[in-house]
């Protein structure tokens, strides 16, 4: 601490935000140097929420570490699980039953749309809107609802397991689902309405928190955060799971990179998970939902990777297997951490007032970050 | 650009590395010297072009210690996981790559807090989640933390 003042010139100001911080999305804590009202830097602090999940993973078995997960981003329960999933599934050759690779995408697509309507209204709270939040979470109270019939969790959902999914899907999934769909889809006028073409809000984001391309990668950004500076980035196109490359949809992409671009493309993932959901919501595969698994996972001699699409981005398990029944080493490759890391260069001489802006587009979730 | 041809340019700027092509990206092996050069070789030529560090970790084996990078090009989008290894487990040095990829230096801020990697010539190498006063380094696989720390 001593150095960081010893760093700052006479006349600039250090001040604290958070760790209990409204704007701040959890318990995230930054400190901020300002020359007036300018940003000179931007210091995260981590660790209020760290629980060492990955040194915890060490020592649960391949069945069991998938329910830490949910815990991390708990906006996107469902992928992270999903990852990991994956990871175990390439470890020991699984093939899964086609029943239960659309049920993965359904609940992927569907944990997204409740993921992006819950950053909907906290962005615009963060710029001084109330009204949205309630909007936003009248519709993602449906997706709730279903997941908690399928499910039996409405937020931490750890569905999906090793050869599969848990439970078949409740006989009301598609009727609900496709109600829902319908619904949200008559709502997305209103939200233009209130929100995207509200000139208030465009003023506070149109060229605000701006990152180029180039910086986008360097500082490994994934998600909306790098497609909004036009960097192709989804994993769902780049490296296709679970037959994501037999649906027809575009990846979103923007090019202005700055706080407006980060918004308009979630709001066009919403979209495209809307159309994803209706290409498959009547064409869900009979058959089993799970593969039959040995009760004890054993995972040979070597190290898994796998990837998945998240709700912020690039969510990716590295398994080192020793051939026992619990990893040797896990390492959780999570999309928020990386995006923080740009915050500083973002928010870099811009304002005191457009850093809840900033924090807000990056849509952050910090047990994502600390894990 | 295949294995083959990315195996023959990593050659050429470290002779000494070995290759494992078992799993789905080429895997190279090298040692904790070695990596800067490799590393700026990896970023700037001009048909690699390794533009995009996704995953930077660490792992204790017990006799030793490794760092794993993982690279993908977004250009070419081809991808490759450098694992460099460092003997002394009691005094782990290896050059940053902040420089080259900026997310590194919080990455390697983390590698640091959790297995005591120190990164040579890192900006502001200091504890990432755990506290300055932290005794340890918690994901090595001797950690003992009688009051921390839940036996399962």
């Amino acid at each position: 601490m001593l150095e960081e003042i010893g760093t700052t010139e006479q006349g600039d100001l250090v001040i604290n935000v958070g760790p209990q911080h409204p704007s701040t999305h959890g318990v995230l804590h930054l400190v901020i140097t300002l020359n007036g009202e300018t940003i000179k830097k931007v210091e995260p602090h981590l660790g209020y929420i760290h629980r060492s999940i990955e040194k915890m993973c060490e020592s649960l078995t391949y069945r069991q570490f998938i329910y830490s997960t949910s815990r991390m981003d708990y906006l996107s329960a469902h992928m992270n699980n999903h990852a990991c999933a994956m990871a175990v599934e390439q470890g020991l050759g699984l093939e899964i039953p086609a029943r239960a690779r659309v049920i993965r995408i359904l609940m992927s697509e569907l944990t997204r749309l409740a993921s992006h309507q819950l950053w909907w209204g906290a962005m615009a709270m963060d710029v001084g809107a109330i009204t949205p939040f309630f909007h936003a979470f009248r519709e993602r109270e449906m997706i709730n609802d279903i997941m908690e019939e399928t499910c039996g969790a409405r937020l931490t959902m750890n569905y999906m397991v090793p050869g599969g999914v848990m439970f078949d899907l409740h006989p009301n999934f598609q009727v609900k689902t496709k109600d829902f769909v319908r619904f949200f889809r008559s709502k997305f006028d209103e939200y233009d309405e209130l929100v995207t073409n509200n000139i208030i809000f465009q003023e506070r984001m149109k060229n605000v928190g701006r990152i180029s391309a180039e910086d986008a990668v360097s500082f490994g950004c994934s998600g909306p955060v790098a497609r909004a500076s036009g960097v192709s980035s989804d994993i769902r196109k780049l490296a296709p799971y679970e037959g994501y490359d037999q649906l027809n949809f575009t990846e979103a992409l923007e090019t202005a990179g700055d706080n407006y671009a980060r918004y308009l493309v979630r709001m066009q993932e919403m979209r495209t998970s809307l159309s994803i959901i209706d290409q498959l919501i009547d064409n869900i595969p009979e058959g089993d939902f799970q593969a039959k698994t040995k009760a004890v996972l054993k995972l040979p001699k070597g190290e898994y990777y796998s990837r998945v699409e998240t709700a912020r981005g690039d969510f990716g398990v590295y398994i080192v297997s020793e051939g026992g029944t619990t990893p040797y080493r896990i390492k959780f490759r999570s999309p928020g951490f990386s995006n923080l890391s740009a915050l500083d260069h973002i928010a870099r001489g811009c304002k005191i007032g457009d850093l809840v802006a900033i924090m807000g587009s990056l849509d952050l979730v910090i047990p994502d970050i600390d894990r | 650009m295949t294995n083959e041809e990315i195996k023959a340019v990593i050659s050429e700027y470290s002779p000494e590395a070995t290759f494992d092509e078992t799993g789905t990206w080429l895997n190279v092996m090298i040692q904790a010297t070695d990596w800067l050069p490799l590393a700026e070789a990896l970023r700037n030529h001009s048909a690699l072009d390794f533009d995009y560090l996704f995953c930077l970790t660490g792992v204790d084996w017990k006799t030793h210690l490794s760092v794993v990078y993982h690279l993908t090009s977004k250009k070419y989008g081809h991808s490759l996981v450098v694992k460099a290894k460092l003997d002394d487990r009691n005094d782990p040095v290896i050059e940053t790559v902040c420089g080259i990829w900026r997310t590194a230096e919080f990455h390697e801020r983390e590698v640091y807090d959790l297995l005591g990697v120190r990164f040579r010539n890192h900006p502001d190498l200091r504890r990432l989640f755990l506290t300055d006063d932290w005794k340890g380094f918690p994901l090595r696989k001797d950690y003992e933390d009688p009051i921390n720390m839940i036996k399962l």
